[in-house]
Order: structure tokens, then C-alpha cells, then sequence
């Protein structure tokens, strides 16, 4: 239901340049840290200490905490993911301002109303939030990052997110187009 | 030489820092790319924005081949860089879990932080909803546990489970990536697109 407002974003960059551009950040990545990019891993690190601070005890006998724990010393915060959506936040502020794209809007298909975008929103990131979890990464940590050092599990894992979104987009054609 | 931080050539506070100029990096590029729209990101699954597609996969073959030069010239060891390992079940079923979430919400972990970050508020509920997600996997653990560790294959790349090496396997990936970019520049003509 946008009126039109006069908008004097600038284009986007031409997505085979935009492609060239992440697949530098990656080998990048790599080539700084043996490993490769991810979100997920982020907001892992986050519940894991929310919970270790809001029910600690609980948390020690928890085997999701126990699992990360194994996987990675000292603090659940000080970790290299969540500094790099750290600053995924800021990178992605820095061009949506140079481009004059910063503003607050829910975005949706003029089909569907807001509160129904955002109550699928939510329903797609619980979805996803768990998925990443069971799927030991996201599209980001398992899918882009496993595929440019030839895992096996990052082309299955590619293949079954991109393989169901197309399965099930038919139902959900309402909310996008 | 590379990787930096395993080879302890960076202090660990140098590789965290170093992960928050990468992190301004990737957060600017998928911006730039347009992946702060949950309506263009969502268009590869209907055809009439296939920028996902395009990006994705451009990214991961440049990563890709240039690990394999660097590794070529002698500037990284891959043995000591990270492969994802495999857990064949928790890794279909993931994924499968992890579309039905990209449908329904429009985003991924990633490009909803980039959303966020620019101000789409469904980007924001999205995450919300992320982290309700992982804090549920969290408190069911043991639930899971068993689908999440089954299957483990160890971390075989894919080149070596299709028996060829990994230039040849690098080789095929372009070809069928240059096969699908022909597809996605057919469907964006194909399908009407509106700008959002």
C-alpha cells in the first residue's frame, strides 16, 4: 500500500558484481580465520548466554550449552561470529545510508496486509532459527560458506532449503506476489 | 601463510577484529546487492527477481576457485581450513525446515540483520523469531539429539564423494551455474516485477 512516495534510492549493483564482491568477503573469511561466514552462529551465541545468565543452573545441565561449550572456549559473546554481525549491521547501515534507503517500513505485497507480513515473519524466523540449528548453520554458515570449500553437507543442506522454499511457494504466493 | 589466525601469524584479538571489518563488508554487499528486501529475495522462488540466485551463486564459485588458486600459489593450506562437517539427516532435514522458514518469512539469518539494519521492521520481527527458533532447539535438545547426530559422515568434500577432483568438480559447478543464470535472466523477462 506504498503511495508511491518519492524515492531517490540509488539502484542496486548489478548482482553478478554483488556476487563477486561477497565471494571476496568470504575468501576473505577463509583466508583470515579458516573458516567461513555465518548469522546463525551469532544468535546461537547469544541464547547460550541469556540462558547461562537468566537460569544458570539449568543451563549447565543443558546439552545444547554443553554441545556449544565443547565447541568453543571462554566467553559464548567473544566469539568470531558475533563480531562479524556486528558488523553486518553496521555495513549494511553504512549503504543503505549512502544509498537513501534507511527507513522504517513494513515491506509486503499490497495483497496482504502488514500485520499478516510480519506475523509470517516471525513464524519463517522461528522456522528458520530452528532449522539453523538442527542444520548446523544457515544459508550463510552452511550453504554459501560449505559450497565454496566443496562440503558435501553444504550442497545437501543448499539443495533442501532452496529445493522446499521452491516446493512449498505456490501456497505462499499471496504474500509476495 | 593463510589461514591467518590458525596459523597464528594474527593474535585472536586481531582475528575478532578483523571478523567486524569482514562482518561491514559482507552486511554492505548484501545491501548493495538488495538482499535488505524480503520482496526481491523472495523473487527467485517465483521468478520475476532472481537476484538470489545470481549473487549466491557468483559468490560461492569466486570463494571457491579462489581458494583454490591461493591454495595453487601457496598462500593458504585448505587442510586447515574449515570443511562444514556432515550429518546427513540433521542436514536435509535442516534445510527442509530452514526453507519452509525462507518462504514464510522472506529472509535468511544473514540478510535479515542487513534488513534490519536499514530499518524493515518485518526484517526485525524475523529476527525475533530467530531467536525464539534457536532457543526452542535449545530447550528440546534432547528431543533431537539423536536426529542431530545421526548419520555423521565426517566432513567429505563433494568432489570426493562424486570421485573426481576438485578442479573438475570446480569446472562443472560454473557450467551448471552459467546454465541457471541463463534461466534466471529468462524468467526476469518472463515474470512481471513491480519495484518495492
Amino acid at each position: 500500500m506504498t503511495k508511491s512516495k518519492e524515492r531517490k534510492a540509488r539502484p542496486y549493483i548489478n548482482p553478478y558484481v554483488g556476487g563477486v564482491l561477497l565471494g571476496l568477503v568470504l575468501l576473505a573469511a577463509n583466508f583470515v580465520s579458516g573458516r567461513g561466514l555465518g548469522a546463525s552462529g551469532a544468535i546461537k551465541s547469544t541464547v547460550v548466554t541469556a540462558m547461562n545468565t537468566v537460569a544458570p543452573e539449568a543451563s549447565a545441565n543443558s546439552g545444547f550449552v554443553k554441545e556449544f561449550g565443547e565447541a568453543h572456549s571462554g566467553s559464548p559473546m567473544k566469539t568470531w561470529l558475533v563480531f562479524e554481525m556486528l558488523g553486518v549491521l553496521v555495513g549494511g547501515f553504512l549503504s543503505g545510508s549512502l544509498a537513501g534507503r534507511l527507513r522504517f517500513k513494513v515491506e509486503h505485497s499490497p495483497k496482504i496486509t502488514s500485520r499478516r507480513r510480519l506475523i509470517f515473519a516471525l513464524a519463517g524466523g522461528v522456522l528458520f532459527g530452528f532449522g539453523s540449528q538442527l542444520g548446523r548453520g544457515c544459508t550463510s554458515g552452511s550453504a554459501l560458506s560449505g559450497m565454496a570449500v566443496l562440503s558435501l553437507g553444504g550442497f545437501v543442506t543448499m539443495m533442501a532449503i532452496f529445493g522446499t522454499a521452491y516446493a512449498l511457494a505456490y501456497f505462499f504466493r499471496k504474500n509476495w506476489i | 601463510m593463510g589461514p591467518l589466525s590458525v596459523n597464528e601469524i594474527i593474535s585472536e584479538n586481531t582475528n575478532l577484529f578483523l571478523a567486524f571489518i569482514i562482518g561491514i563488508g559482507f552486511g554492505f554487499v548484501l545491501e548493495q546487492s538488495g538482499f535488505s528486501s524480503s520482496r526481491k529475495l523472495a523473487g527467485v522462488f517465483y521468478g520475476y527477481d532472481t537476484v538470489v540466485l545470481k549473487v549466491f551463486f557468483t559468490a560461492a564459485i569466486t570463494a571457491m576457485l579462489g581458494l583454490l588458486f591461493f591454495s595453487l600459489f601457496g598462500w593458504i593450506d585448505l587442510n586447515l581450513v574449515y570443511v562444514n562437517p556432515t550429518y546427513l539427516t540433521s542436514a536435509i532435514l535442516g534445510g527442509i525446515i530452514m526453507g519452509a522458514g525462507f518462504i514464510m518469512g522472506g529472509y535468511c539469518p544473514g540478510t535479515s540483520f542487513c534488513g534490519a539494519s536499514i530499518g524493515k521492521l518485518d526484517a526485525l520481527v524475523f529476527i525475533g523469531g530467530l531467536f525464539l527458533g534457536v532457543f526452542i532447539f535449545g530447550l528440546g535438545y534432547n528431543l533431537w539429539e539423536g536426529t542431530y547426530m545421526a548419520n555423521f559422515l565426517g566432513s567429505p568434500k563433494v568432489s570426493e564423494s562424486l570421485g573426481m577432483s576438485d578442479g573438475i568438480f570446480a569446472f562443472l559447478l560454473i557450467i551448471i551455474a552459467l546454465a541457471m543464470f541463463w534461466v534466471a535472466e529468462w524468467a526476469e523477462k518472463k515474470f512481471p516485477r513491480e519495484e518495492y
